[in-house]
């Protein structure tokens, strides 16, 4: 079992008998003894990255956002919750937390009921459903910029696709993307298609994890698909359910880049949600401290998220 | 038997027919986009979407007239190295929270995790100063250090690395393996799967960054290809649908195929990802 001492480079000159009887006596104290030298080894490059970019950030964002800040983003006056008290009660900033609301709920159900639609008709027992599987998982390969390109051709209102089949169908051209509200449908269609491929993979993934016997018991009985659907299906994945909608929650909430290319934020704030106004305080209009306060804000409703979360995930692992 | 068989075949025709439709529906985009990535721009500004005046011209101004290879590589680079930084850092830190004995090992993965629930998005303004601080705006650094590891990858692979036979460890002990070697040699050979996973997830991850590129990088030099599209799009090419189409179908074209080569570890990996 044990190796001749030559092959053993912890051995050294002690022969293998006096090694095993060292590191018996040993193990409970210099073992752990140089674990905490190892610890800092393999543990410090990651506590030092995210001590910099993740907590350090978060003190320093809780800190200006107590104070007024200059066009360079130092702290001037200290005004305590001032930049909060402002915020929340300016129609402007709760109009974002609106939109931001109404963009997020209808991003998440209509990702879930569609994933949902996908993943139970891909989860048939049929021949040549692997292309199928394949095809439903494809824009999981989009990034946003290509997703952004995409429907801004076709949500273009002269010579986009949307725009030609209205006219050829002689049916009034949606003004998508001028439109207050057209253009947070329009956005929201998008990212639902984004979301689509990996929504689709995790809930076509928990629905193949059902006991077949479940189903073919309930056959048996004489119920219908739609009973199973409802009936074994859904309650079966509710914990995944649950879980990929708060991940697409999250996401939604830190909704950035579609909006950046496809709408800047308007027509007149309609779709003005909360990362793209932080981005504009800080970086355009130099209000550093309010766009402090906007962040805090945003961390705190995604934190309590996350936790709801982890409430998930700790279920699973005590699973 | 046929009037069994019958009602089976009528409801498998039904089901083809759906599932058509709709893998049609979700693949739209894509056809549209490529569609018209084929066709001159005179023909899509005057509506003629039918035209069949098809050539690769779109392709050819794209590749001659564009950086969008610079771009392509930029991206390349940075998300490549951002996932063997997170398959090292975050491996490397599993491994202590999961066979390191230490002081206040507990409260640092409670730390780890907490990270987990503060948005990027939320400190960029730190952050940028930070980065500016240290002399890295405008460069490859800028995009990858703050990412050299992350809290989900940790979280992750500790998940994996704990599922581990103990006899593993007790043979390493036998075999008078040091921390290092038993890391090196028998943890991460083990552990290929989550972490073929995690660098999936993670080269994803700093492909499909779009806010912190766009504030800290402002030359074509650095911009990745996400941000690099968008400026395509909002310099003189902004009308030139065609051409946009074109470098829209460059930068996917590659995705959907290592997506669909892929395919088999990121179905395991994301149902591993789930919960049941």
């Amino acid at each position: 079992m044990l190796k001749s001492p030559a092959s053993n480079p912890t051995a050294g000159v002690h022969s293998a008998d006096t090694q095993a009887k060292i590191e018996a006596s040993e193990k409970t104290f210099s073992l752990n003894a140089k674990d905490k030298y190892y610890a800092w080894l393999f543990l410090g490059p990651s506590l030092l990255i995210l001590g910099v970019f993740i907590f350090y950030p978060m003190f320093r964002t809780l800190y200006l956002s107590l104070f007024l800040t200059n066009t360079v983003g130092k702290p001037t006056v200290f005004v305590g919750l001032q930049n909060y008290v402002n915020l929340l009660t300016s129609a402007d900033y709760l109009n974002s937390l609106l939109v931001t609301m109404v963009y997020v709920l209808g991003v998440t159900a209509a990702t879930i009921v569609l994933g949902l639609l996908l993943a139970n008709l891909a989860s048939k027992q049929l021949a040549g459903i692997g292309i199928f599987r394949t095809l439903f998982s494809a824009t999981m390969g989009v990034s946003v910029s290509v997703a952004a390109i995409f429907w801004l051709f076709i949500f273009n209102p002269s010579t986009g696709f949307l725009a030609l089949m209205s006219t050829w169908l002689h049916l009034p051209v949606i003004p998508w993307l001028t439109n207050s509200t057209w253009a947070m449908i329009a956005v929201i269609i998008t990212t639902v298609w984004m979301n689509l491929g990996f929504t689709f993979l995790i809930l076509f993934g928990a629905i193949q994890s059902v006991p077949r016997t479940l189903y073919e018991a309930a056959s048996i009985e004489g119920a219908s698909s739609r009973f199973q659907f409802f009936h074994i299906t859904i309650p079966s994945i509710s914990p995944t359910l649950f879980f990929v909608s708060i991940v697409t929650l999250i996401e939604g909430f830190k909704s950035f880049g579609l909006i950046d290319l496809m709408t800047k934020g308007g027509p007149t704030n309609a779709t003005n949600m909360l990362v793209y106004r932080i981005y504009k305080d800080a970086f355009y209009s130099g209000n550093f401290s309010q766009a402090s306060a906007e962040s805090l804000i945003l961390t705190v409703i995604i934190a309590l998220f996350t936790l709801l979360q982890f409430k998930v995930l700790e279920k699973r692992v005590n699973y | 038997m046929d009037v069994v068989a019958k009602p089976k075949f009528g409801k498998n025709f039904g089901s083809y027919v759906l599932l058509t439709i709709l893998a049609l529906i979700v693949l739209a985009p894509f056809f549209i986009g490529l569609w018209t990535s084929f066709l001159p721009t005179m023909q899509i500004a005057k509506g003629n979407f039918l035209s069949t005046d098809l050539s690769f011209q779109n392709y050819i101004d794209a590749f001659t007239q564009t950086p969008i290879l610079h771009y392509l590589g930029n991206s390349l680079v940075i998300s490549t190295v951002t996932m063997f930084a997170q398959l090292l850092f975050c491996s490397m830190s599993a491994y202590a929270f999961v066979f390191l004995d230490f002081k206040y090992k507990r409260a640092l993965f409670v730390l780890v995790l907490a990270t987990m629930m503060l948005p990027f998005e939320a400190e960029i303004i730190p952050n940028f100063s930070t980065v500016k601080a240290m002399g890295l705006l405008n460069s490859y650094s800028a995009l990858v250090v703050p990412f050299l590891t992350s809290a989900f990858g940790i979280f992750m692979l500790r998940q994996s690395f704990k599922q581990m036979p103990v006899e593993l460890k007790e043979a390493a002990d036998i075999e008078g393996l040091g921390h290092l070697q038993f890391y090196w040699k028998i943890v991460m050979p083990y552990n290929r799967i989550p972490l073929i996973t995690l660098g999936a997830y993670s080269f994803l991850g700093a492909w499909n960054q779009y806010l912190w590129p766009m504030l800290t990088t402002f030359s074509n030099a650095y911009r990745p290809v996400q941000n690099g599209l968008r400026q395509l799009q909002s310099e003189e090419t902004f009308n030139d649908w065609g051409m946009i189409q074109a470098t829209a179908a460059i930068v996917v074209i590659p995705t959907l195929v290592v997506l669909f080569v892929g395919q088999h570890y990121f179905k395991s990996g994301a149902n591993e990802g789930a919960v049941k």
